[in-house]
């Protein structure tokens, strides 16, 4: 029940966004997240935007396992 | 998709996996509290992943699990009122409850509809004008602020039909009771992502702080868990257990203070009976006084024989991490996703759900 996935938004219109996730288009509710701009990726869960995804923090995970994996190979 | 794929490389997740085995030296136990990483732990095999020496438990976070059965009968009760719609998730609607469930309330005729979210509810209260429409608000702290938000929403608009049986629950005192209890003896906990998007990693300071209890707070892809159980790991190994967050795209350590401000608004806490737990003080939340023309529990009144338990299900002790889904004796013999007995069988988030789909062979 605590499901969310990551959409894009694609127009604002008041506390509503029209969203997009693999060519599927949604409207839902931005009340909790009125940061919330065209582009950005929200966190989806029963029809409201609950976070905006953070992207230079999602690069610095990615940064960090691969980081990881290089020194794993490394010691292998 | 974006925020997705690149979390689920089979090469990383070796790296990791690797690593992780280097780095464990003794035997640990971890719970992972949210029903959502029970499924993805099961479904991308990540116990095989992880060396034996980690012991992975399901902790009580599947919001449909925890429903009491008397709140269960409660929705069913409602249900049956004339002139009554309930709308609802379509997790609740197969739980047994004592006496019926919501699915044999629906064929026997009552009006219940399955929803993806409470505008579809308040869509439902607008084009019935002459009913009630309730909606029966299961879910924790994720969930709440949307049920908060439309709560709001339905008094600015002025639909006045639209009411909330509200049955949501909170994270940190249910990790309290469990820390409490001591019945299982944990060093780590996975802290459940979404819940924490919007609360922050604040609340859950008392568990290592207090408990000693290392807590990482992660995301639901397969590189997201074993970055979180690495995290733990090494929190564990070097005896410096705190609250972390490996899921940072998405939790931020305030938490959304937007969805937290419009929660203070519509609800204030209060017990809440947990199944196999029992009632945990300030652990649920009820709609306060200023808004409780929405508050089915205030509007409408059932009267109910009281709650009987199915026999044999051990749905109460596997969602305390005191006994696993094989330990119960009607698990896949009896009890079965297409016949299930208890609510840890029928969620698509329960811990029976998930090793009966994914982990046959387990244990």
């Amino acid at each position: 029940m605590c499901l969310a996935i990551p959409v894009r938004i694609a127009s604002i219109d008041g506390d509503e966004a029209e969203t997009e996730i693999a060519g599927v288009r949604r409207r839902v509710s931005i009340a909790l997240t009125p940061q919330a701009k065209v582009g950005d990726y929200v966190l989806l869960h029963t029809g409201y935007a609950i976070g905006v995804v953070d992207e230079a923090e999602a690069m610095e995970t990615l940064k960090l396992l691969e980081e990881i994996a290089a020194v794993s190979e490394v010691h292998r | 998709m974006k925020f997705i794929d690149e979390y689920q490389d089979n090469k990383l997740a070796e790296s990791l996996a690797y690593r992780i085995a280097n780095h464990c030296s003794h035997k640990i136990r971890l719970m992972e509290f949210c029903g959502g990483h029970t499924h993805a732990i099961m479904r991308h095999g990540i116990r095989q992943l992880v060396p034996e020496t980690i012991e992975m438990r399901s902790g009580p976070g599947c919001p449909v699990c925890v429903t009491a059965t008397t709140d269960l009968d409660k929705a069913i009760a409602l249900a049956h009122l004339p002139g009554t719609i309930i709308a609802t998730f379509g997790d609740i609607m197969r739980v047994p409850g004592s006496y019926s469930s919501l699915r044999q309330a629906k064929a026997d005729g009552a009006d219940i509809r399955i929803v993806y979210s409470t505008m579809d509810a308040m869509e439902i209260a607008k084009a019935n004008a002459n009913k009630s429409v309730v909606f029966v608000g299961i879910g924790f702290e994720t969930t709440a602020p949307t049920i908060a938000a439309s709560i709001i929403k339905a008094r600015r608009e002025g639909i006045e039909n639209f009411y909330v049986l509200s049955l949501l629950k909170l994270t940190p005192p249910v990790m309290k009771a469990l820390l409490d209890l001591g019945e299982v003896k944990l060093d780590g906990i996975i802290g459940p992502g979404h819940v924490s998007v919007i609360i922050g990693s604040g609340p859950y300071e008392f568990i290592s702080n207090d408990y000693r209890v290392a807590c990482v707070i992660s995301g639901f892809e397969p590189l997201d868990i074993l970055l979180c159980i690495d995290k733990l790991v090494q929190q564990i190994e070097a005896g410096q257990p705190r609250v972390e967050i490996a899921y940072s795209r998405g939790v931020r350590p305030e938490g959304n203070l937007k969805a937290l401000e419009l929660m203070g608004d519509v609800f204030e806490t209060d017990g809440a009976n947990w199944r196999g737990i029992g009632i945990i003080p300030q652990s649920g939340l009820k709609i306060k006084k200023e808004y409780e023309h929405f508050d089915a529990d205030k509007t409408f009144h059932v009267s109910l024989e009281p709650a009987r338990e199915s026999k044999g299900c051990r749905c109460g002790d596997i969602l305390r991490g005191v006994a696993t889904p094989h330990e119960c004796k009607l698990f896949g013999r009896g009890c079965t996703p297409e016949r299930p007995i208890g609510p840890c069988m029928v969620s698509s988030e329960g811990a029976c759900a998930a090793y009966y789909r994914y982990g046959a062979s387990y244990d």
